[in-house]
């Protein structure tokens, strides 16, 4: 699904990861700073002065030998943001259906059924600024799924989020997982979270890859701690 | 109302056409400016704000002139100009480009905030759901900056009504073509008798002047998206 070698510095690190997978959700698990969302920007393109090669279902997206780079808006991933990033001055229905235009329906995924999937059928006409943390959280979910995307990108969906709003929007990624056969590829430092929802964890630290094993190995919450006590 | 002599209605309605003319003609390259200005780095990026403030700082009177020197008749781009049949030296036409030339620096500095105060990572959200730069450009920093740039609007357009050295000096004054409201007030000061049409006008003109301010601070309070709930 995906095989991915990148390198990029910054600053104060330098992120060198490389890393293949044929897993349908695959989890980036490390903390912060680890450099996770980075690989996930440099996926979606929006990371630049990136060396490398990114090849995403067969098909090349980045390859810096070749100088090969398909601009963001075509590369057919849906990319949710962990601060939701909706557009505020849109209510939720034109925030949802704002990447789905001149689309088709190619990906399957057609308005009510994500409304349905999502539970967001009482706040189309609502503003994104009055809704709650969870809530603000699945429409952006539902934004990412309705462009139709091959692989959908989550950037720590479920951080900032009260218990309750966490326990809610955490089901309803799993109903996704169950209900959709899109690719995904998960950003955590929550080991409940990759356990509850990734078939395969890469293990990220200082920017590197430390480890890369299915989830069943990982263990349910201690899984990262004990890999390196070993 | 204020009761008005045909000559004075002349003014008010040439200043104001002026003013409008002159604050759309910029409003496009004022806002391209300001979109390379907030969103790019390039070299002679300082020179070129330098350069911007110049209708600021330098006597109005300097600027019509070398409106003047550069559109006038035996000008370099007026002799192009006239090439077309366009002639701007001694027109109202005038009148509203030196109007926009003064408004100018006022609508990029204020478009510029406008658009440094859109997120950026709302356009980046943007992208990646398919819109290119000018979707992005149009549904996204368009909507959020349209304050500012309305504000930025209101300011250019009090500037270009009260402009007098510049035009004058570019346009002379010539009744119902260049004799704007501040000219026909200049024109009334030094005419026996003049005094009651001078405080007919100044009253007018601090009416559109109020009107201007009170629309910008109507246009800059409170942001309308915050929460629409209730309607």
């Amino acid at each position: 699904m995906i095989d991915l070698a990148i390198r990029r510095r910054f600053r104060d690190f330098d992120l060198d990861v490389a890393f293949r997978s044929e897993s349908r959700t695959l989890a980036l698990f490390g903390e912060s700073g680890a450099g996770k969302t980075s690989v996930l920007n440099a996926i979606a393109g929006l990371l630049r002065r990136l060396e490398g090669r990114i090849v995403l279902d067969d098909r090349v997206l980045f390859d810096s030998a070749t100088r090969i780079a398909v601009p963001t808006a075509a590369r057919g991933i849906g990319y949710v943001f962990q601060e939701g990033r909706l557009f505020p001055h849109l209510r939720v229905r034109a925030n949802l259906v704002y990447g789905a235009r001149g689309k088709g329906d190619g990906s399957g995924v057609d308005f009510d059924a994500v409304v349905e999937l999502l539970d967001l059928g009482t706040l189309l006409e609502r503003a994104p600024l009055s809704l709650s943390g969870g809530a603000r959280q699945r429409v952006a979910i539902g934004r990412a799924l309705l462009c139709g995307p091959r692989t959908l990108l989550l950037d720590e969906p479920l951080t900032g989020l009260h218990l309750d709003a966490r326990a809610d929007v955490l089901e309803h990624l799993r109903r996704l997982k169950r209900e959709l056969a899109i690719g995904t590829i998960l950003v955590s430092h929550q080991p409940d979270e990759v356990a509850a929802l990734a078939d395969e964890v890469v293990l990220l630290q200082g920017g590197r890859v430390a480890g890369q094993v299915p989830v069943a190995d990982f263990g349910a919450s201690h899984g990262y701690r004990l890999k390196h006590q070993r | 109302m204020i009761p008005l002599t045909p000559d004075e209605w002349d003014a008010l309605q040439l200043s104001l056409r002026v003013a409008l003319v002159g604050v759309a003609t910029a409003l496009p390259i004022a806002l391209a400016l300001a979109w390379l200005l907030s969103r790019y780095r390039f070299p002679g990026r300082l020179l070129l704000e330098a350069l911007l403030f110049l209708p600021l700082i330098v006597p109005p009177v300097v600027t019509g002139y070398a409106l003047l020197a550069l559109f006038g008749r035996h000008g370099a781009i007026g002799e192009w100009l006239a090439g077309f049949g366009v002639v701007v030296a001694f027109r109202w036409t005038g009148a509203a480009l030196a109007a926009a030339v003064m408004a100018f620096p006022l609508l990029v500095l204020s478009i510029r905030v406008a658009f440094d105060g859109v997120d950026r990572r709302l356009e980046a959200a943007a992208e990646t759901l398919g819109a290119g730069a000018w979707r992005r450009f149009a549904t996204i920093v368009l909507p959020l900056s349209a304050r500012g740039i309305a504000a930025g609007c209101v300011l250019g357009f009090a500037r270009a009504f009260g402009e007098f050295g510049a035009t004058i000096s570019f346009v002379s004054n010539i009744p119902g073509e260049t004799r704007t409201l501040p000219i026909a007030i200049y024109e009334l000061l030094n005419v026996p008798g003049g005094m009651p049409g001078v405080h007919r006008l100044a009253l007018l003109s601090i009416l559109v002047a109020v009107a201007a301010t009170a629309a910008a601070a109507l246009i800059a309070g409170g942001t309308p998206w915050r929460r629409h709930d209730d309607d």
